[in-house]
Protein backbone atom coordinates (compact mmCIF):
# COMPACT_ATOMS: atom_id res chain seq x y z
CA UNK A 1 0.00 0.00 0.00
CA UNK A 2 1.35 3.24 -0.85
CA UNK A 3 0.11 6.40 1.17
CA UNK A 4 0.92 10.41 0.28
CA UNK A 5 2.87 10.72 3.84
CA UNK A 6 3.89 7.71 6.35
CA UNK A 7 1.62 7.47 9.28
CA UNK A 8 3.38 8.10 12.65
CA UNK A 9 1.87 4.73 14.15
CA UNK A 10 2.37 2.59 10.94
CA UNK A 11 4.33 0.16 12.87
CA UNK A 12 1.78 -0.29 15.56
CA UNK A 13 -0.95 -0.12 13.70
CA UNK A 14 -0.21 -2.77 10.67
CA UNK A 15 -2.21 -3.27 7.76
CA UNK A 16 -5.39 -5.02 7.24
CA UNK A 17 -5.59 -7.84 5.12
CA UNK A 18 -8.13 -9.90 3.77
CA UNK A 19 -8.85 -13.82 2.51
CA UNK A 20 -11.27 -14.07 0.06
CA UNK A 21 -13.47 -16.54 0.15
CA UNK A 22 -15.73 -17.14 -2.96
CA UNK A 23 -18.96 -19.90 -2.48
CA UNK A 24 -18.68 -20.52 -6.54
CA UNK A 25 -21.80 -21.92 -6.80
CA UNK A 26 -24.03 -19.49 -5.06
CA UNK A 27 -22.85 -16.87 -7.20
CA UNK A 28 -25.50 -15.42 -10.05
CA UNK A 29 -22.67 -13.24 -11.40
CA UNK A 30 -23.88 -9.98 -10.84
CA UNK A 31 -20.43 -7.99 -10.71
CA UNK A 32 -21.33 -5.82 -7.95
CA UNK A 33 -18.61 -7.50 -5.80
CA UNK A 34 -15.98 -6.41 -8.98
CA UNK A 35 -17.43 -3.21 -9.57
CA UNK A 36 -17.52 -1.98 -5.87
CA UNK A 37 -14.45 -3.15 -4.28
CA UNK A 38 -12.34 0.12 -3.85
CA UNK A 39 -8.97 -1.77 -4.41
CA UNK A 40 -9.75 -3.48 -7.71
CA UNK A 41 -8.78 -6.90 -6.38
CA UNK A 42 -11.71 -8.61 -7.70
CA UNK A 43 -12.57 -9.71 -11.80
CA UNK A 44 -14.96 -11.82 -13.58
CA UNK A 45 -13.55 -15.24 -14.26
CA UNK A 46 -13.95 -16.84 -17.71
CA UNK A 47 -15.31 -20.34 -15.86
CA UNK A 48 -18.51 -21.37 -14.94
CA UNK A 49 -20.50 -22.38 -11.77
CA UNK A 50 -22.66 -25.17 -11.81
CA UNK A 51 -25.63 -22.52 -12.14
CA UNK A 52 -23.63 -21.40 -15.42
CA UNK A 53 -22.74 -17.88 -14.27
CA UNK A 54 -19.37 -16.29 -13.75
CA UNK A 55 -18.12 -16.19 -10.31
CA UNK A 56 -15.71 -13.48 -9.59
CA UNK A 57 -11.79 -14.56 -9.16
CA UNK A 58 -9.35 -12.93 -6.94
CA UNK A 59 -6.20 -11.12 -8.71
CA UNK A 60 -5.15 -9.15 -6.57
CA UNK A 61 -5.09 -10.79 -3.02
CA UNK A 62 -2.80 -8.81 -1.19
CA UNK A 63 -4.07 -5.48 -2.00
CA UNK A 64 -7.62 -6.68 -0.38
CA UNK A 65 -8.01 -4.58 2.79
CA UNK A 66 -10.55 -6.40 4.68
CA UNK A 67 -12.98 -3.33 4.04
CA UNK A 68 -15.99 -6.22 3.92
CA UNK A 69 -17.50 -4.45 1.39
CA UNK A 70 -18.12 -7.26 -1.15
CA UNK A 71 -19.16 -9.61 1.51
CA UNK A 72 -21.68 -6.30 2.31
CA UNK A 73 -22.80 -5.84 -1.10
CA UNK A 74 -23.06 -9.21 -2.54
CA UNK A 75 -27.11 -10.07 -2.91
CA UNK A 76 -26.07 -13.73 -2.86
CA UNK A 77 -24.21 -14.57 0.24
CA UNK A 78 -21.31 -15.80 -2.00
CA UNK A 79 -18.24 -14.10 -1.05
CA UNK A 80 -16.96 -13.29 2.40
CA UNK A 81 -13.21 -12.74 3.59
CA UNK A 82 -11.83 -13.77 6.67
CA UNK A 83 -8.81 -11.86 8.35
CA UNK A 84 -5.85 -13.30 9.80
CA UNK A 85 -4.72 -12.95 13.21
CA UNK A 86 -1.62 -11.97 11.92
CA UNK A 87 -1.75 -8.20 10.99
CA UNK A 88 1.66 -7.58 9.02
CA UNK B 1 -0.14 -13.47 2.54
CA UNK B 2 -0.85 -16.66 4.00
CA UNK B 3 -3.33 -18.55 1.19
CA UNK B 4 -5.92 -20.06 2.57
CA UNK B 5 -5.50 -24.15 1.82
CA UNK B 6 -8.68 -25.67 0.23
CA UNK B 7 -10.76 -27.49 3.29
CA UNK B 8 -12.98 -30.47 2.81
CA UNK B 9 -15.27 -28.47 4.96
CA UNK B 10 -17.64 -26.07 2.89
CA UNK B 11 -17.26 -22.44 3.61
CA UNK B 12 -19.80 -21.10 6.10
CA UNK B 13 -20.60 -17.32 5.15
CA UNK B 14 -20.60 -14.79 7.99
CA UNK B 15 -24.50 -14.80 7.86
CA UNK B 16 -25.07 -18.63 7.60
CA UNK B 17 -26.32 -18.30 10.87
CA UNK B 18 -29.34 -16.68 10.04
CA UNK B 19 -30.10 -17.74 7.29
CA UNK B 20 -31.70 -21.47 6.20
CA UNK B 21 -28.81 -22.14 3.84
CA UNK B 22 -30.71 -25.54 2.47
CA UNK B 23 -32.65 -22.73 0.41
CA UNK B 24 -30.15 -21.02 -0.75
CA UNK B 25 -29.55 -20.14 -3.81
CA UNK B 26 -32.86 -17.44 -3.86
CA UNK B 27 -35.22 -17.10 -5.74
CA UNK B 28 -33.96 -13.73 -6.71
CA UNK B 29 -33.10 -12.86 -9.98
CA UNK B 30 -29.33 -12.07 -11.06
CA UNK B 31 -28.42 -8.61 -9.62
CA UNK B 32 -32.06 -8.27 -7.50
CA UNK B 33 -31.47 -5.98 -4.76
CA UNK B 34 -33.05 -7.38 -2.37
CA UNK B 35 -30.56 -10.47 -1.58
CA UNK B 36 -28.39 -7.13 -0.55
CA UNK B 37 -30.73 -5.38 1.45
CA UNK B 38 -32.02 -9.45 3.64
CA UNK B 39 -28.19 -9.16 4.13
CA UNK B 40 -28.14 -5.84 5.72
CA UNK B 41 -31.45 -6.96 8.22
CA UNK B 42 -29.30 -10.09 8.67
CA UNK B 43 -26.13 -7.85 9.69
CA UNK B 44 -28.26 -5.32 11.91
CA UNK B 45 -29.98 -8.16 13.55
CA UNK B 46 -26.55 -9.85 14.47
CA UNK B 47 -25.07 -5.97 15.17
CA UNK B 48 -27.93 -5.79 17.57
CA UNK B 49 -27.00 -8.70 19.47
CA UNK B 50 -30.95 -9.30 20.20
CA UNK B 51 -32.24 -12.61 21.65
CA UNK B 52 -33.26 -14.06 18.22
CA UNK B 53 -36.13 -15.98 20.53
CA UNK B 54 -38.04 -13.26 20.52
CA UNK B 55 -37.49 -11.54 17.05
CA UNK B 56 -39.70 -12.30 14.51
CA UNK B 57 -40.20 -11.22 10.58
CA UNK B 58 -43.42 -11.31 8.56
CA UNK B 59 -43.60 -10.69 5.13
CA UNK B 60 -46.47 -10.31 2.66
CA UNK B 61 -46.85 -11.82 -0.63
CA UNK B 62 -43.91 -10.53 -3.54
CA UNK B 63 -40.64 -10.87 -4.82
CA UNK B 64 -39.70 -9.58 -1.09
CA UNK B 65 -42.52 -11.39 0.59
CA UNK B 66 -40.03 -14.77 -0.01
CA UNK B 67 -37.41 -12.86 3.09
CA UNK B 68 -39.60 -14.46 5.72
CA UNK B 69 -38.78 -17.61 3.71
CA UNK B 70 -35.11 -17.50 4.28
CA UNK B 71 -34.63 -16.51 7.40
CA UNK B 72 -33.78 -19.06 10.02
CA UNK B 73 -35.85 -17.48 12.84
CA UNK B 74 -39.69 -17.36 13.76
CA UNK B 75 -41.13 -15.97 10.37
CA UNK B 76 -44.38 -15.87 8.72
CA UNK B 77 -45.62 -15.40 5.06
CA UNK B 78 -48.94 -13.95 5.33
CA UNK B 79 -51.63 -13.16 2.35
CA UNK B 80 -51.23 -10.09 0.03
CA UNK B 81 -51.02 -7.39 1.83
CA UNK B 82 -51.59 -8.56 5.29
CA UNK B 83 -47.98 -8.52 6.90
CA UNK B 84 -48.94 -5.67 9.55
CA UNK B 85 -52.46 -6.90 10.46
CA UNK B 86 -50.16 -10.31 11.26
CA UNK B 87 -47.19 -8.75 12.85
CA UNK B 88 -49.84 -6.34 15.10
CA UNK B 89 -51.44 -9.08 15.97
CA UNK B 90 -48.26 -10.77 16.87
CA UNK B 91 -46.95 -7.51 18.74
CA UNK B 92 -49.88 -7.41 20.65
CA UNK B 93 -50.18 -11.05 21.78
CA UNK B 94 -46.30 -11.00 22.66
CA UNK B 95 -45.30 -7.68 23.38
CA UNK B 96 -41.66 -8.86 24.65
CA UNK B 97 -40.89 -9.74 21.07
CA UNK B 98 -39.19 -7.57 17.98
CA UNK B 99 -41.45 -7.95 14.99
CA UNK B 100 -39.88 -7.34 12.16
CA UNK B 101 -42.13 -6.76 8.90
CA UNK B 102 -40.43 -6.76 5.10
CA UNK B 103 -42.24 -6.48 2.18
CA UNK B 104 -42.55 -4.72 -0.95
CA UNK B 105 -44.02 -1.87 -1.96
CA UNK B 106 -46.95 -3.54 -3.75
CA UNK B 107 -47.42 -5.31 -0.51
CA UNK B 108 -47.24 -2.80 1.96
CA UNK B 109 -48.69 0.26 0.55
CA UNK B 110 -51.29 -0.29 -2.41
CA UNK B 111 -52.53 -3.51 -1.60
CA UNK B 112 -51.61 -3.41 2.15
CA UNK B 113 -52.07 0.75 2.21
CA UNK B 114 -54.80 0.89 5.17
CA UNK B 115 -53.14 -1.49 7.40
CA UNK B 116 -49.77 0.76 6.83
CA UNK B 117 -51.60 3.92 7.65
CA UNK B 118 -53.61 2.74 10.90
CA UNK B 119 -50.47 1.18 12.27
CA UNK B 120 -48.59 4.13 11.94
CA UNK B 121 -51.41 5.99 13.25
CA UNK B 122 -51.66 3.72 16.31
CA UNK B 123 -47.55 3.66 16.76
CA UNK B 124 -47.58 0.09 16.72
CA UNK B 125 -44.18 -0.83 18.08
CA UNK B 126 -42.83 -2.54 14.51
CA UNK B 127 -39.84 -2.35 12.36
CA UNK B 128 -41.24 -2.07 8.93
CA UNK B 129 -38.77 -2.26 6.01
CA UNK B 130 -40.13 -1.45 2.80
CA UNK B 131 -37.92 -3.00 -0.40
CA UNK B 132 -39.20 -0.26 -3.29
CA UNK B 133 -38.44 -1.90 -6.36
CA UNK B 134 -41.02 0.43 -8.26
CA UNK B 135 -42.56 -1.82 -9.52
CA UNK B 136 -44.86 -5.38 -8.74
CA UNK B 137 -41.93 -7.26 -10.45
CA UNK B 138 -43.12 -11.33 -9.38
CA UNK B 139 -46.31 -10.93 -10.99
CA UNK B 140 -44.91 -9.77 -14.27
CA UNK B 141 -43.66 -5.67 -13.65
CA UNK B 142 -47.10 -4.36 -13.70
CA UNK B 143 -47.11 -0.46 -12.52
CA UNK B 144 -47.81 0.40 -8.90
CA UNK B 145 -48.16 3.55 -6.83
CA UNK B 146 -43.96 3.86 -6.28
CA UNK B 147 -43.77 3.35 -10.09
CA UNK B 148 -42.21 6.78 -11.10
CA UNK B 149 -44.33 9.14 -13.44
CA UNK B 150 -43.67 7.92 -17.21
CA UNK B 151 -42.20 4.47 -16.73
CA UNK B 152 -43.06 1.74 -18.44
CA UNK B 153 -44.89 -1.02 -17.29
CA UNK B 154 -46.97 -3.95 -18.91
CA UNK B 155 -49.85 -1.87 -17.54
CA UNK B 156 -48.75 1.47 -18.71
CA UNK B 157 -47.27 1.08 -21.93
CA UNK B 158 -47.30 4.69 -22.86
CA UNK B 159 -45.54 5.24 -19.41
CA UNK B 160 -46.88 5.64 -16.33
CA UNK B 161 -49.37 9.11 -16.17
CA UNK B 162 -49.76 8.58 -12.39
CA UNK B 163 -47.68 10.22 -9.78
CA UNK B 164 -46.27 7.90 -7.40
CA UNK B 165 -46.34 7.99 -3.39
CA UNK B 166 -43.49 9.28 -1.39
CA UNK B 167 -43.51 6.31 1.07
CA UNK B 168 -41.69 8.63 3.17
CA UNK B 169 -43.81 11.59 3.65
CA UNK B 170 -46.73 9.41 4.09
CA UNK B 171 -45.52 7.33 6.66
CA UNK B 172 -44.14 10.52 8.56
CA UNK B 173 -47.85 12.48 8.35
CA UNK B 174 -49.39 9.13 9.81
CA UNK B 175 -47.27 9.47 13.05
CA UNK B 176 -44.39 7.22 12.24
CA UNK B 177 -41.88 7.49 14.89
CA UNK B 178 -38.46 6.91 12.43
CA UNK B 179 -38.44 7.23 9.06
CA UNK B 180 -35.65 6.72 6.59
CA UNK B 181 -34.79 5.75 3.02
CA UNK B 182 -31.91 4.44 1.66
CA UNK B 183 -30.83 2.45 -1.83
CA UNK B 184 -29.46 -0.82 -1.78
CA UNK B 185 -26.08 0.62 -2.54
CA UNK B 186 -25.73 2.58 0.91
CA UNK B 187 -25.65 -0.85 2.58
CA UNK B 188 -23.77 0.63 5.65
CA UNK B 189 -25.81 3.25 6.36
CA UNK B 190 -28.86 0.89 5.91
CA UNK B 191 -27.57 -1.69 8.33
CA UNK B 192 -27.17 1.07 10.76
CA UNK B 193 -30.76 2.68 9.99
CA UNK B 194 -31.82 -1.11 10.65
CA UNK B 195 -30.59 -1.37 14.34
CA UNK B 196 -32.01 2.12 15.06
CA UNK B 197 -35.26 1.12 13.96
CA UNK B 198 -35.02 -1.84 15.59
CA UNK B 199 -34.19 0.03 18.86
CA UNK B 200 -36.75 2.39 18.87
CA UNK B 201 -39.88 2.09 20.43
CA UNK B 202 -43.10 2.79 17.96
CA UNK B 203 -43.93 2.39 14.30
CA UNK B 204 -40.54 2.39 12.15
CA UNK B 205 -40.11 2.75 8.46
CA UNK B 206 -37.33 2.31 6.13
CA UNK B 207 -38.06 2.45 2.47
CA UNK B 208 -34.80 0.59 0.30
CA UNK B 209 -34.43 1.34 -3.41
CA UNK B 210 -33.42 -1.68 -5.12
CA UNK B 211 -32.54 -2.46 -8.54
CA UNK B 212 -35.07 -4.78 -10.63
CA UNK B 213 -33.11 -5.45 -13.41
CA UNK B 214 -35.98 -8.35 -14.69
CA UNK B 215 -38.74 -6.40 -14.90
CA UNK B 216 -38.61 -2.40 -14.45
CA UNK B 217 -34.92 -1.84 -15.10
CA UNK B 218 -35.17 -4.20 -18.60
CA UNK B 219 -38.51 -2.21 -19.70
CA UNK B 220 -36.62 1.38 -18.86
CA UNK B 221 -33.88 0.73 -20.55
CA UNK B 222 -32.38 1.07 -17.14
CA UNK B 223 -29.51 -1.74 -18.45
CA UNK B 224 -28.15 -4.11 -15.92
CA UNK B 225 -28.92 -4.30 -12.19
CA UNK B 226 -24.85 -3.00 -11.81
CA UNK B 227 -26.32 0.33 -14.02
CA UNK B 228 -29.08 1.22 -11.42
CA UNK B 229 -26.99 0.54 -8.88
CA UNK B 230 -24.35 3.10 -10.29
CA UNK B 231 -27.19 5.79 -11.12
CA UNK B 232 -28.70 5.39 -7.40
CA UNK B 233 -24.36 6.46 -6.85
CA UNK B 234 -24.74 9.25 -9.45
CA UNK B 235 -28.28 10.75 -8.33
CA UNK B 236 -28.39 10.10 -4.50
CA UNK B 237 -28.33 13.14 -2.28
CA UNK B 238 -27.77 12.54 1.50
CA UNK B 239 -30.12 15.04 3.97
CA UNK B 240 -30.75 13.94 7.00
CA UNK B 241 -33.37 15.93 9.02
CA UNK B 242 -35.35 17.26 6.01
CA UNK B 243 -39.03 17.19 6.12
CA UNK B 244 -40.25 14.39 4.39
CA UNK B 245 -42.56 16.71 2.36
CA UNK B 246 -39.25 17.78 0.28
CA UNK B 247 -37.62 14.63 -0.07
CA UNK B 248 -38.28 13.89 -3.39
CA UNK B 249 -37.97 10.94 -5.39
CA UNK B 250 -36.88 13.05 -8.98
CA UNK B 251 -35.35 10.04 -10.97
CA UNK B 252 -34.12 13.04 -13.52
CA UNK B 253 -31.96 15.41 -10.99
CA UNK B 254 -31.50 13.63 -7.49
CA UNK B 255 -32.77 10.89 -5.04
CA UNK B 256 -33.19 12.14 -2.11
CA UNK B 257 -31.77 9.50 1.08
CA UNK B 258 -31.07 10.04 4.58
CA UNK B 259 -33.29 9.47 7.92
CA UNK B 260 -36.10 11.87 8.19
CA UNK B 261 -37.97 11.49 11.02
CA UNK B 262 -36.43 10.50 14.66
CA UNK B 263 -39.06 11.52 17.55
CA UNK B 264 -40.74 9.70 20.10
CA UNK B 265 -44.16 9.25 21.36
CA UNK B 266 -46.20 6.94 23.35
CA UNK B 267 -47.32 3.33 21.30
CA UNK B 268 -50.43 1.25 21.09
CA UNK B 269 -49.31 -0.65 24.15
CA UNK B 270 -48.60 2.14 26.74
CA UNK B 271 -51.81 4.39 25.34
CA UNK B 272 -53.70 1.21 25.75
CA UNK B 273 -52.49 0.57 29.45
CA UNK B 274 -52.84 3.97 30.73
CA UNK B 275 -56.40 3.79 29.28
CA UNK B 276 -57.03 0.91 31.03
CA UNK B 277 -55.47 1.96 34.14
CA UNK B 278 -57.51 5.23 34.40
CA UNK B 279 -60.52 3.46 33.56
CA UNK B 280 -60.14 0.58 36.11
CA UNK B 281 -58.92 3.41 38.43
CA UNK B 282 -62.49 4.58 40.08
CA UNK B 283 -63.11 1.23 41.61
CA UNK B 284 -59.64 -0.71 42.29
CA UNK B 285 -60.87 -4.21 42.98
CA UNK B 286 -57.48 -5.21 44.56
CA UNK B 287 -58.11 -9.56 43.02
CA UNK B 288 -59.25 -9.44 39.63
CA UNK B 289 -61.83 -12.54 39.23
CA UNK B 290 -60.67 -15.50 37.01
CA UNK B 291 -62.13 -14.81 33.59
CA UNK B 292 -63.36 -11.62 31.71
CA UNK B 293 -63.23 -8.29 33.33
CA UNK B 294 -66.38 -6.64 33.19
CA UNK B 295 -66.15 -3.51 31.48
S1 LIG C 1 -12.85 -6.82 1.38
FE1 LIG C 1 -12.83 -4.83 0.34
S2 LIG C 1 -10.80 -4.71 -0.60
FE2 LIG C 1 -11.13 -6.87 -0.09
S3 LIG C 1 -12.00 -7.78 -1.95
FE3 LIG C 1 -13.73 -7.16 -0.67
S4 LIG C 1 -14.28 -5.10 -1.36
FE4 LIG C 1 -12.20 -5.55 -2.15
S1 LIG D 1 -21.65 -9.83 -5.79
FE1 LIG D 1 -21.95 -11.99 -5.27
S2 LIG D 1 -23.32 -12.79 -6.85
FE2 LIG D 1 -22.50 -10.83 -7.60
S3 LIG D 1 -20.69 -11.44 -8.81
FE3 LIG D 1 -19.96 -10.98 -6.74
S4 LIG D 1 -19.99 -12.97 -5.69
FE4 LIG D 1 -21.23 -13.21 -7.53
S1 LIG E 1 -38.53 -9.46 -10.57
FE1 LIG E 1 -37.29 -7.73 -9.91
S2 LIG E 1 -37.63 -7.57 -7.68
FE2 LIG E 1 -38.35 -9.60 -8.34
S3 LIG E 1 -36.61 -10.98 -7.99
FE3 LIG E 1 -36.49 -10.28 -10.12
S4 LIG E 1 -35.19 -8.47 -10.08
FE4 LIG E 1 -35.83 -8.86 -7.98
Amino acid sequence: MKYWRKPLDEAAAGKSRGEIVVIVDRCKGCGFCIAYCPRGVLRLSSGFNKKGYHPPEVVNAPKCAACHFCEALCPEFAIYVVEPDTKT
Amino acid sequence: MKIRKPSKEPPVHPKDSLLRVERIPHIWCPGCGIGTVFGAVMGAIQKSGCDLDRLAMVSGIGCTGRMAGYIRLDSFHTTHGRAIPFATGLKLARPETKVLVVSGDGDLLAIGGNHFIHAARRNIDLTVICVNNLNYGMTGGQQAPSTPFGARTPTSVAGSPEEPFNFCHLAAACGAVYVARWTALHIRLLTNAITEAMQKRGFSFLEVLTPCPSSFGRRNKMGSALDTLKFYHDRSVIRNGIDPRDALLDYDNQIVVGRFVDIERPTFTDNYEAVNLRHAMPSPEPERPQGRRKP
